[in-house]
């Protein structure tokens, strides 16, 4: 239990800088949830964190202690992997046990911590088992105890969940979070899935090229995207955006308008002030994703609930929306409010 | 695989055929060596020569171990077990220290020290053998077991296997273990060394018979019969001149000479190959 943070921390590898300058304080036991496209530096960002990769500018703090030249077992940090890392040739309570072993912990405390921590993650069947008699579920699982037993200050993540199949990954999903709520353990979280991160976060850092384009709650961030990037990365399918002459009440400077797919209705196309061709239509049931082209070529999607009329593939249909969900951002693609 | 499985009736007969005549081929200078062993003086000399075992098996071995021609052969074969022990043990902790300190290591020269090892291949102990030799005289190790072992250690062969091993291993592992707290020697010692046994058995099997083949080096070192190994003593028990040579114990000692290699290949490849089953997903 500990906080963290950040001071305009950076990284360079030889002469490539990779994080631009990151900061953030996060709280004791806050679950904070990096996510960004492939390469934008966020498993260096959170390696950075657990000391695996040395800091080349500004300080990574753990409970207001400076560890920017901490080796990673001084930092009491755990860290779960994405390709798990366990130890091939140890049982599985070997795996769990190592770190405490390490410490010199008691025999007897060891025996008992593992095993607490073997029920909590339903593994106490498989202690014996090595890793590869293991599904992958349950090396996940093992993962996690790894870094339980030990009670360390924070939790690492590393996309822990992305070798699992999708019901899998949503069960653990559930899991490791109800897991940190209830050891109350502050916990960073690096993932490139945007339902993770919604799901999961007390705040997110969405990031891009190795810069923090926004720090928020998932809903704050989602509802209040901070520009161009953080609008069109979070939320599925993608917000539309179209051209601002589309809004004549559109503020000076606009070079785009965003409209979120939910926030967009279909109308007659008699007398709407923009119309399109339905391109396809996706049924999912409980919602429907109408695609649409407008006459200047710009794609855009609509999202209604299932219940609503759908139009026929081909079909001319008009789009309307309420000027107060419409975002407007700038040549810079900053967000224009 | 399979069509080796279903190979019946005659093809199958054959193959086994050809097999049994291979062993023949080549086990029977063994088992002539083995006869020879086992009858009197007289009975080798006139011929022809017996190819059926004789009664005399107890006298010569018990000879040829307490006393020998020269030096009893069970000090040779102690001097080799020593030799080819410390050869193998100590090739392979050289070899897995230097590949570890390659691989995990950045240090200043490490490229250069790659390369040094790497030129050492070419630089067996034929080569090297005056040099090699001035410099173990000097340090007055003629007649001793560091003499007939340390010359013969450095392994650039083993380097490279661990090496190529430890590649494989994925980074993660050694961040996980830094993350537990493990420092570099013991990662080394618990995570790297119990991952590489398979390895290790296999190459602790050829370095052993490596060492116990050693031929020219221990001559040169060793001018003392108490220090002779075995290899070398079978050829210093013919005979010069007119000696007589005292073939079956002679031919008991070339039998004990093989055993052990012998040995350590039966005991290690069942450890070796239930190490290759069990690391195989
Ligand atoms: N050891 C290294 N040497 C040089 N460049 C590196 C090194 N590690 C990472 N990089 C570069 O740093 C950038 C960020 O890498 P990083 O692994 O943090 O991305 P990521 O956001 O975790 O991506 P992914 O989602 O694919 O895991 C990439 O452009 C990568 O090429
Ligand atoms: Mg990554």
């Amino acid at each position: 239990m500990a906080t963290i943070r950040l001071d305009n921390v950076k990284k360079s590898f030889g002469k490539t800088q990779v994080i631009h300058g990151v900061s953030i304080d996060i709280a004791d036991g806050e679950f904070i949830v990096i996510v960004g496209p492939s390469g934008c530096g966020k498993s260096t960002l959170l390696r950075m964190v657990a000391g695996l990769e040395t800091i080349t500018d500004g300080t990574v703090e753990i409970d207001g202690a400076r560890v920017n030249d901490d080796e990673p077992m001084d930092r009491d940090i755990a860290m779960v992997f994405q390709n798990y890392a366990l130890y091939p040739h140890m049982s599985v309570f070997g795996n769990m046990a190592y770190g405490l072993k390490i410490a010199r912990t008691p025999k007897a405390e060891i025996k008992a911590r593992v095993q607490a921590a073997a029920k909590t993650l339903q593994l106490e069947a498989y202690l014996d088992r090595k890793p590869r008699e293991l599904s992958g579920g349950q090396r996940q699982r093992v993962a996690m105890g790894r870094a339980i037993v030990r009670k360390p200050k924070a939790f690492l993540f590393d996309e822990p969940l992305s070798n699992l199949d999708a019901k899998l990954r949503v069960q653990m999903r559930l899991e490791i979070h109800a897991l940190q709520r209830e050891l109350g353990i502050t916990a960073l979280y690096v993932t490139h899935d945007q339902i993770e991160a919604m799901t999961m976060a007390d705040r997110m850092i969405v990031m891009r090229d190795g810069v923090a384009e926004q720090i928020g709650a998932p809903l704050e961030v989602y509802e209040n995207p901070d520009n161009r990037f953080v609008a069109e990365f979070i939320g599925s399918p993608a917000t539309n955006f179209l051209a601002p002459a589309l809004v004549p009440e559109a503020p000076a400077g606009t070079a785009w308008i965003g409209i979120r797919p939910e926030h967009v209705k279909l109308a007659e196309a008699e007398g709407a002030s923009l119309t399109g061709k339905v391109l396809h239509i996706e049924a999912l049931g409980a919602e429907t994703l109408v695609h649409v082209v407008l006459a200047d070529g710009t794609h855009a999607t609509v999202r209604q609930e299932g219940h609503l009329p759908k139009p026929a593939e081909g079909a001319r249909v008009g789009l309307a929306w309420h000027l107060a969900e419409v975002m407007f951002f700038d040549t810079q693609e900053r967000r224009l409010r | 695989m399979s069509g080796m499985v279903e190979k019946r009736g005659a093809a199958h007969w054959f193959t086994h055929l050809g097999m049994i005549l291979g062993v023949v081929i080549i086990g029977f200078p063994i088992w002539l060596a083995f006869v020879a062993s086992t009858v009197s003086q007289p009975e080798i000399v006139q011929p022809p020569m017996p190819v059926w075992p004789g009664d005399q098996l107890v006298e010569n071995y018990a000879k040829a171990l307490l006393s020998g021609v020269n030096v009893p052969v069970a000090r040779m074969l102690f001097n080799s077990g020593v030799m080819a022990l410390g050869i193998a043990l100590g090739k392979i902790s050289i070899s897995l220290l230097s590949a570890f300190a390659i691989v995990y290591f950045r240090f200043p020269g490490r490229l250069v020290f790659f390369w040094l090892i790497f030129i050492t291949l070419m630089l067996p102990v034929e080569v090297r053998i005056v040099p090699t030799y001035e410099v173990a005289a000097r340090l007055g190790l003629l007649n001793s077991y560091p003499g007939l072992i340390l010359p013969l250690i450095a392994s650039a062969t083993a380097t490279f296997l661990f090496r190529q091993f430890f590649m494989t291993v994925p980074d993660e592992l050694a961040e996980a273990a830094r993350v537990d707290g493990a420092r570099p020697m013991r990662f080394f010692i618990d995570i790297l060394m119990p991952m590489s046994r398979t390895n290790m058995a296999a190459l602790f099997v050829i370095l052993f018979i490596y060492g116990w083949n050693q031929y020219l080096w221990p001559l040169l070192i060793t001018t003392d019969p108490e220090m002779n190994t075995i290899v070398m003593g079978i050829r210093q028990m013919f005979p010069s001149g007119d000696d007589i040579a005292d073939w079956p114990v002679i031919m008991a000692t070339a039998i004990l000479a093989m055993l052990p290699p012998v040995i350590v290949v039966i005991t290690m490849q069942k450890l070796f190959i239930r190490g290759l089953v069990e690391s195989e997903k």
